[in-house]
């Protein structure tokens, strides 16, 4: 059994849901990332989603596009992530990570030799935010052979026969975004995303990680009561950007926030 | 529109690829929206009534047909082929943007939008949009980089004054590339009552075809044009690429007549060898960006480069796919000419036929000086003369040492 797939069956198990936390490699320094991500688990996450900075991230907004911005500053590459991750699994074999970016990084390295990279440093999955089903045959035998989950973005947009087609593709689990418009907005309606799930749910036994528009205690935990998983990037990022100086307040205040959702998702 | 038997080639295939490029790449939420726009797309170029009105809209709101004009004195300076202008710059608001807003604009009608968005680099696009968006008493927000913004002031006076709204982005390089990433996600945003007008040849599919449909109205009269004028095709067809409207717009007709060589012209800057250019075709490397596969400027590490150049308007890191594949494929050449090259092309032009051209055109122009000379008298070059000089006297002075 994959690394994902054991987090979800445990959980399931105990009928708790994934806390999946989100945050750019390299932002704002290259030495901040590893003892983030060690920190993140200590406080309750599940499963890692780790940011691949572009220099046009499309879908996300300001928080995230800024945080791209100072990873680049000092040019963190797709090959300084991959090392990352390398480091990170020498001291943790459990927990699943995913990389989360865009295709051109992907592209430029070429699929194989990416995949086999990513295989080789312990990375789980990954997450190309715009490269959707039609377009990723290739893509997706590659990363399966090589033993990485492609995951797939679902949005309130996506018609029955669409939701078919991606959920085929997927593996690991299908991340529903849930609502129209970038990272970090701030719009989210229960509702509407219960009514979506359960369309989603009738075509796929995959978990389902719900994100977007999640940002404290209150919406992990009401989220929590109708997704698989909770992801929640935006509302991480902007305390490492509100503490550039002091980077072990930035973790300090990061670990805070995922122990509060962390709660709330288990007084269910 | 209705005159399709001109085009040579059944690219892009359903799924909108031009060989290996072009395509979709683009976040979930917008693959929906972007299929309803291309059934719409696909739908509405076969309606009579639509098409009659878009060509009325061309007729009488744009000045078409716009006229061919045989550049006489500047082609026995150079001694060498006649050279014929197509001149887009005659066209409402001065260049060929207006073509493919009006043909947009009308589509977002009929699909019940509300509210139109456009990205703009130098503004001319972004003036097209206001403009079809004031008469259609549409919503216009422009999403225009900071940079931009401060460099091309008069556009944006103009863009107001036609009550669009421009939000400056402040976000990446701040420039045309940073523009569609925000328009983009302003799309994804207001998905259900917007609708995206995109300036060129780019973005995701429908958008490259699409584009190219609204603008090959430049190819197809350019054609029966120069057949009526000379009695034959041209010999050689030049336009400046950025983007790469205006050329896929005058080249695309075009494309089945094997007789008929093809040469886009793209931004040198500084020089290629400068690292400071616009050039993806002539010295960039295959990738992805802003929802299709095309030739980029890029880092090793897949990262978007800065680009430079003089003219605004060329001022992109990545060009249409349909470009890339006419590179791939042989049937077009692309070449690229420096800043400098293309404010000499443009003095020459208006001192030797009374007609200032955009600085993004002034590089077809330079192109055609260096070549025109080792060609015969019989010979033509048709050149896309595709926008008025006006906006670019601020910036044109200042490489003169003058503030106006």
């Amino acid at each position: 059994m994959s690394r994902i797939a054991g987090v979800f069956s445990a959980l399931r198990d105990q009928g708790r849901q994934a806390l999946i936390p989100f945050v750019t490699a390299g932002d704002p320094s290259r030495a901040i990332t590893l003892p983030l991500m060690h920190a993140m688990v200590e406080a309750g996450a599940d499963i890692i989603e780790l940011g691949v900075p572009f220099s046009d991230p499309m879908a996300d907004g300001p928080v995230i596009q800024r945080a791209s911005e100072r990873s680049l500053e000092h040019r963190t590459s797709l090959h300084d992530v991959i090392d990352m991750v390398s480091e990170f699994r020498t001291t943790d074999p459990h927990t699943p990570v995913v990389l989360m970016g865009y295709l051109n990084p992907l592209e430029v390295m070429g699929y194989a030799a990416f995949a086999e990279a990513a295989s080789a440093a312990g990375v789980d999955g990954v997450l190309t935010v715009d490269l959707p089903p039609e377009e990723a045959e290739g893509f997706v035998e590659t990363m399966k052979a090589h033993h990485l989950a492609p995951i797939f973005l679902l949005a309130p947009t996506s018609h029955r026969a669409r939701i078919e087609r991606i959920t085929a593709a997927a593996s690991g689990f299908v991340y529903y975004v849930s609502l129209k418009g970038v990272t970090g907005a701030g719009h989210l309606s229960l509702d509407s995303v219960r009514d979506k799930l359960a369309e989603i749910r009738s075509c796929t036994g995959l978990p389902v990680g719900v994100g977007f528009g999640i940002k404290d205690a209150e919406t992990a935990g009401a989220m929590s009561k109708l997704a698989d998983a909770v992801v929640v990037g935006s509302a991480l990022v902007s305390r490492i950007e509100a503490n550039l100086e002091q980077p072990q307040q930035a973790i300090a205040d990061i670990k805070t926030l995922l122990g509060e959702m962390r709660s709330a998702m288990d007084a269910n | 529109m209705q005159n399709n038997e001109t085009h040579s080639t059944d690219l892009p295939d359903e799924q909108g690829h031009f060989g290996p490029y072009g395509g979709v790449f683009v976040a979930e939420t917008l693959m929906e929206p972007l299929d309803e726009l291309r059934i719409a797309y696909e739908k509405y170029l076969r309606d009579p009534d639509f098409l009659a009105e878009l060509d009325a809209d061309l007729r009488d709101y744009v000045g078409r047909p716009s006229p061919v004009y045989h550049a006489e004195r500047l082609s026995r300076e150079l001694g060498g082929a006649q050279i014929y202008l197509k001149r887009e710059d005659l066209n409402h608001t001065g260049a060929h943007k207006i073509n493919n807003t009006v043909g947009q604009a009308l589509l977002a009608k009929r699909m019940g939008k509300t509210r139109i968005i456009a990205e703009t680099g130098a503004g001319q696009h972004g003036v097209a949009s206001a403009t079809v968006a004031a008469r259609l008493g549409l919503e216009c927000v422009v999403y225009m980089g900071e940079v931009d913004v401060a460099r091309q002031e008069a556009n944006v006076y103009r863009m107001r004054l036609l009550g669009a709204e421009v939000r400056a982005v402040s976000s990446g390089s701040k420039t045309l590339k940073d523009a569609l990433n925000e328009a983009m996600r302003d799309w994804v945003t207001n998905v259900d009552d917007t609708f995206y007008i995109i300036g060129t040849v780019a973005g995701p599919h429908p958008y490259p075809a699409m584009v190219r449909d609204f603008q090959a109205v430049i190819g197809r009269e350019s054609r029966e044009q120069m057949l009526a004028m000379t009695g034959r095709l041209p010999d050689l067809l030049l336009a400046c690429v950025g983007g790469g409207s205006n050329a896929i717009g005058l080249f695309h007709p075009f494309l089945a007549d094997q007789q008929v060589a093809i040469c886009g012209v793209e931004a040198a800057g500084s020089g290629l060898d400068s690292g400071q250019h616009a050039a993806p075709l002539c010295a960039g490397t295959p990738g992805v960006l802003h929802g299709n596969r095309t030739y980029l400027l890029e880092d090793r590490d897949g990262q978007i480069i800065e680009t430079h150049s003089v003219s605004a308007g060329l001022d992109y890191p990545g060009v249409g796919p349909e470009h890339a594949w006419l590179k791939d494929s042989g049937r077009a050449e692309y070449v690229a000419v420096t800043d400098g090259e293309a404010l000499a092309a443009f003095h020459r032009l208006t001192r030797s036929e009374g007609i200032i051209p955009a600085l993004e055109t002034s590089h077809a122009i330079a192109q055609a000086i260096k070549v025109a000379p080792t060609m015969s008298k019989a010979q033509s070059i048709l050149i896309n003369l595709s926008g008025r000089g006006d906006k670019d006297m601020h910036t044109v002075a200042a490489q003169e040492g003058m503030t106006l």
